[in-house]
């Protein structure tokens, strides 16, 4: 048997950086404020004047051993601020206050799911390195031209200078584009649900960047490793993966070598390209920062924290199945934000069946949440009069017709949808004698159809409920008139 | 005149803040065109504020501890307003737009501040012959260097120009200059005076400390910068004693170590080291006890130091490059031409050479071997000198091997400028706090220091040994004697 070659397989790992939503900055007051004029969120510690000194702002060191529990990774007792040096002008002090060899947290793992349309939707456990805090640098505004290239002199901003940072580090477990953007999306996921960051990829609050090698099979070495920057979507991740993985293929198998080095992702063209070649590596000359003590997280805080950290998309996935009996893909859509989950718990809660509670939600009111730019917690629709009109659906007392009708009001204003319901008395009619008599009348008024029924046109059924629906505007029971009126009309 | 003696002519109204004030600024018009102690001198502010603490008494209000205390400031210490300058032409027109935390608490307790006083370059240099704004010289001989790097703290005290200045120490920059100009100088505990608006130089080493020309001033002058700032991560919550307190509790019962390796240096002078023995017997006849104790690695601070110090050197100053303040090289073409020469212009050779040694101290392949091996040695000297302290309460060495050298000597001989601060090191490695004060004098008539090391955080005891001494002593009825300024 002639051996055959192993299929090509891609190594993926990412560096996830995540804005930390503090108020101020990591290690001063200034304010961390997004989009605002160049320069107005600066002091003297965010500019590096000489003989200032960082402070660590406590609510980051929280945030960040949140996160890190949420990651399910070992939170160290001790560890501690080093300095990454380099010289670039959006780094006020030129270098970067970092944690090197002793971060805040190492080895954990999240839970994927991985959905794909066409595939069977799987489970992934992916490894994660290791979370540290760091600062963030500035901007760097290139003038005189709208491209590096041909301007002729830089502007920098230090608004986002010192705001904080925490670095997420998978392990390379990631094997596709599509695994690679899940893999972001549930950490953003989970940031959010913490309530640590807004993970805004187009303010750039969450960052990722991808290392990607290709091999052959699941026991070769690693290939090159190349470094990919610049997506700020997930699904600008997947295809920037997906990309540089063909690329990669090609060039092995035509005999072409894949250089290290870091390459752009380009929207526009769906590609990516070198930015600059890291055959030596950088030599950071890495120090623990004298200005800063040492880190210390307590048994005893650190358990404080854990405790407060709220249930997380992994776990609400499962329980919606299992506990719930939803769909994985309502699960999913539901879970994605913790606004919706909230919301969706306390209509069940409320006592509404959670299939039905599961299909208002991410159809009608999810349709308008997005369309309005709401947030689920905004709503005046509340989880309990939603529950009220999903009940009074199940008990016949309105059609689905009529709750869809009313539905526009109530999630502008609010209100309890059995209070409007008897006000304008939209209520279903099931009593049987009173439909039992408004079939009489129908029957008297069309002698014709009825004859025609009887004499084998049974499509006529149709023709007396809407009679019926007209009279009673659609509020009769369409069950229980379906019922009456084959009896009668069958004599 | 002592701080406390000051206190009292205010109080009781036999001199204003203001005459006070403007004696100092005669005498700096008088001496300073030739010691150059002052870089800038800010008149017009000191007569203003010292009319504010004459009016303050006239209206019956309680005075500050340093009411109309005049005071010369290091210029690697940011004063808001007004130019701080690290002697550096980096920093020739830097105005900072905050104050230090110590001299902010020196201003709230009435102090004035007569002026920014002389340095090193960044406070690097055991001579301030590097100060990119010309040296200043030593008041009893101005042929000779008044040590450095806060040369002209001292040297403005040992003349008269102010009555106490403040200084910064990473490596003896108070306690060497103190011992060449005859004044007292104390380096506190690493963390017991914030370090918020100081310069750095080694953060992990730099403290910033008084000059005066008496021990109970400098005890003064702590109680006012002491204590902890939550603007430095760094700084000590414990809480602070009236340093005052124990000055005058006798000496009897307090044990004291010599320091054997100390004596045995090559480079010790006779004279020196006569000097200081004959201190250390009047204070056994003060009733302490002396002990000869052994700190195997004390002579190893030196390259330790010349390791560390460069390390955080190196990162302190990568700020200056041009971009946002301080000295920018012109018709750079690129941003990369515009970092180097800025900093190739902008920094003298001795904080050129340091930056160098730090770089390459922390690059990879040399790190271990270099900065990593230094901490070890640091924590080994550390433990010499817990150790130490088991058996005393007090250690003793000269301050510094020699007296003050010409101006010059040293310049083109880093290694013998470096050697200066041999027996300063070892405290500021350990973080321990040390005094300085004068002793006697060579056959030339130059002032001899006297180094006291106390473990952590008990100045207390450091000033009361050295104001027994100074009390019986008699040392400092030694002025400059008008040779070479009036």
């Amino acid at each position: 048997m002639p051996a055959t070659i192993a299929e090509w397989e891609a190594v993926i790992g990412l560096e996830t950086h995540v804005q930390l939503g503090t108020e101020s900055k990591i290690f001063t007051g200034a304010s961390t404020s997004f989009g605002d004029n160049p320069n107005t969120h600066i002091d003297p510690v965010v500019c590096g004047l000489p003989g200032t000194l960082p402070v660590l702002n406590k609510k980051v060191l929280e945030y960040a051993v949140k996160a890190a529990l949420a990651l399910n990774l070992n939170i160290a007792e001790h560890s501690k601020f080093d300095r990454k040096q380099y010289f670039y002008p959006d780094l006020p002090k030129n270098y970067q206050i970092s944690q090197f060899d002793q971060p805040i947290a190492e080895e954990g793992w999240i839970d994927v799911e991985v959905a794909e349309k066409g595939k069977d939707t799987y489970v992934k456990k992916i490894g994660i390195e290791r979370l540290h805090m760091e600062e963030d640098a500035g901007k760097l505004v290139h003038a005189g031209s709208d491209r590096l290239a041909g301007s002729t002199y830089s502007l920098v901003d230090y608004n986002r200078a010192g705001v904080a940072l925490a670095e997420i580090v998978s392990k390379p477990d990631l094997r596709t584009g599509r695994e690679a953007a899940e893999y972001a999306s549930e950490i953003r996921r989970i940031m959010r649900y913490l309530g640590v960051s807004d993970g805004n990829m187009q303010e750039g609050s969450l960052r990722c960047d991808v290392n990607i090698s290709v091999r052959r099979g699941p026991k070769a070495p690693f290939g090159t490793k190349v470094e990919i920057k610049n997506m700020n979507s997930f699904s600008a991740i997947q295809k920037a993966c997906e990309y540089e993985i063909s690329r990669q293929i090609k060039a092995y198998e035509s005999g072409e070598p894949v250089i290290q080095e870091t390459r752009l992702w380009d929207e526009g063209k769906q590609l990516t390209k070198s930015m600059r070649s890291k055959e030596g590596s950088s030599d950071y000359r890495y120090f623990p920062d004298p200005d800063l003590g040492p880190i210390e997280v307590t048994e005893e805080l650190r358990e404080a924290w854990r405790n407060e950290l709220p249930e997380l998309p992994a776990a609400k996935r499962i329980r919606y199945v299992e506990e719930l009996s939803l769909s994985s893909y309502d699960a999913r859509v539901l879970t994605d934000e913790l606004s919706m989950a909230s919301y969706f718990e306390d209509v069940v809660k409320a006592g509404a069946a959670a299939k039905l509670a599961s299909n208002w939600i991410t159809g009608d009111i999810a349709a308008y949440v997005n369309a309005n730019k709401l947030n689920f917690t905004e709503l005046p629709f509340s989880p309990k009069d939603l529950a009220e009109m999903i009940k009074l659906i199940s008990s016949g007392k309105i059609s689905g017709k009529i709750a869809k009708e009313i539905l526009p009001e109530l999630l502008k204003a609010g209100g309890s949808p059995e209070k409007i319901i008897d006000e304008r008395g939209l209520g279903m009619i099931s009593d049987p004698s009173t439909l039992s008599d408004m079939v009489d009348e129908l029957m008297v008024d069309y002698p014709k159809e009825v004859e025609a029924f009887r004499g084998g046109k049974k499509k006529l059924q149709g023709f007396f409920v809407g009679q019926l629906m007209k009279i009673t505007s659609g509020k009769a029971d369409p069950k229980l008139a379906n019922q009456i009126l084959l009896k009668k009309l069958l004599g | 005149m002592a701080i406390a003696e000051l206190r009292q002519q205010l109080i009781r109204g036999e001199v204003s803040a203001r005459e006070v004030t403007q004696d100092q600024l005669d005498r700096i018009a008088a001496v300073d065109s030739t010691l150059h102690a002052f870089l800038d001198v800010t008149a017009e502010r000191a007569l203003a504020d010292a009319e504010r603490i004459d009016k303050a008494r006239m209206a019956g209000e309680e005075l500050p501890p340093l009411a109309g205390v005049p005071l010369g400031i290091k210029d690697n210490l940011c004063t808001k307003g007004i130019r701080t300058t690290c002697s550096s032409k980096m920093l020739e027109n830097f105005v900072p737009p905050y104050e230090s935390t110590v001299t902010n608490r020196l201003w709230k307790a009435g102090a004035v501040l007569l002026g920014k006083t002389n340095l090193d370059e960044f406070a690097m240099g055991s001579s301030t012959e590097t100060s990119a704004f010309g040296p200043t010289s030593n008041p009893w001989d101005i042929t000779r260097v008044p040590g450095g790097s806060s040369g002209g703290s001292a040297a403005a005290v040992a003349s008269g120009e102010c009555i106490a200045a403040m200084g910064s120490d990473t490596g003896g920059s108070i306690r060497q200059p103190a011992s060449f100009c005859g004044v007292v100088g104390l380096k506190p505990t690493y963390g017991r005076v914030s370090r918020w608006g100081l310069v750095a130089f080694a953060s992990s080493l730099d403290q910033i400390g008084p000059f005066t020309s008496c021990v109970a001033d400098a005890a003064e002058l702590m109680n006012v910068i002491a204590g902890h700032d939550s603007n430095d991560s760094t700084s000590l919550t414990a809480p602070v004693p009236d340093y005052c307190e124990k000055l005058r509790e006798p000496l009897a019962g307090v044990r004291i170590g010599l320091i054997k390796e100390c004596f045995q240096q090559e480079g010790l002078n006779s004279e020196v080291k006569e000097s200081v023995l004959a201190a250390a017997d009047s204070l056994r006849s003060l009733g302490a006890e002396l002990i000869e104790v052994g700190c195997p690695r004390f002579n190893d601070g030196i390259a330790t130091y010349y390791v560390i110090a460069p390390s955080e050197a190196s990162a302190n100053l990568a700020r200056y490059d041009g971009v946002k303040y301080g000295f920018r090289s012109e018709g750079a073409e690129s941003l990369l031409s515009m970092t180097s020469r800025s900093r190739a212009e902008g920094f003298g050779s001795e904080v050129q050479r340091r930056i160098l040694i730090g770089t390459y101290a922390l690059s990879a392949g040399y790190v271990d071997a270099y900065y990593k091996k230094a901490q070890q040695v640091r924590t080994l000297i550390r433990r010499d000198f817990d150790s130490a302290f088991e058996q005393v309460d007090v250690l003793l060495t000269p301050t510094s091997p020699t007296t003050a050298f010409q101006t010059g000597a040293h310049l083109d001989d880093p290694l013998a400028m470096y050697l200066a601060d041999l027996l300063t090191i070892p405290a500021n490695l350990a973080g321990l706090p040390a005094i300085s004060l004068p002793c006697g004098f060579d056959s030339a008539g130059l002032p001899i220091g006297l180094q006291l090391i106390s473990n952590v955080l008990d100045e207390s005891r450091l000033l009361q040994v050295a104001y027994q001494y100074e009390q019986t002593a008699n040392v400092m009825a030694n002025k400059p004697d008008g040779k070479f300024i009036p």
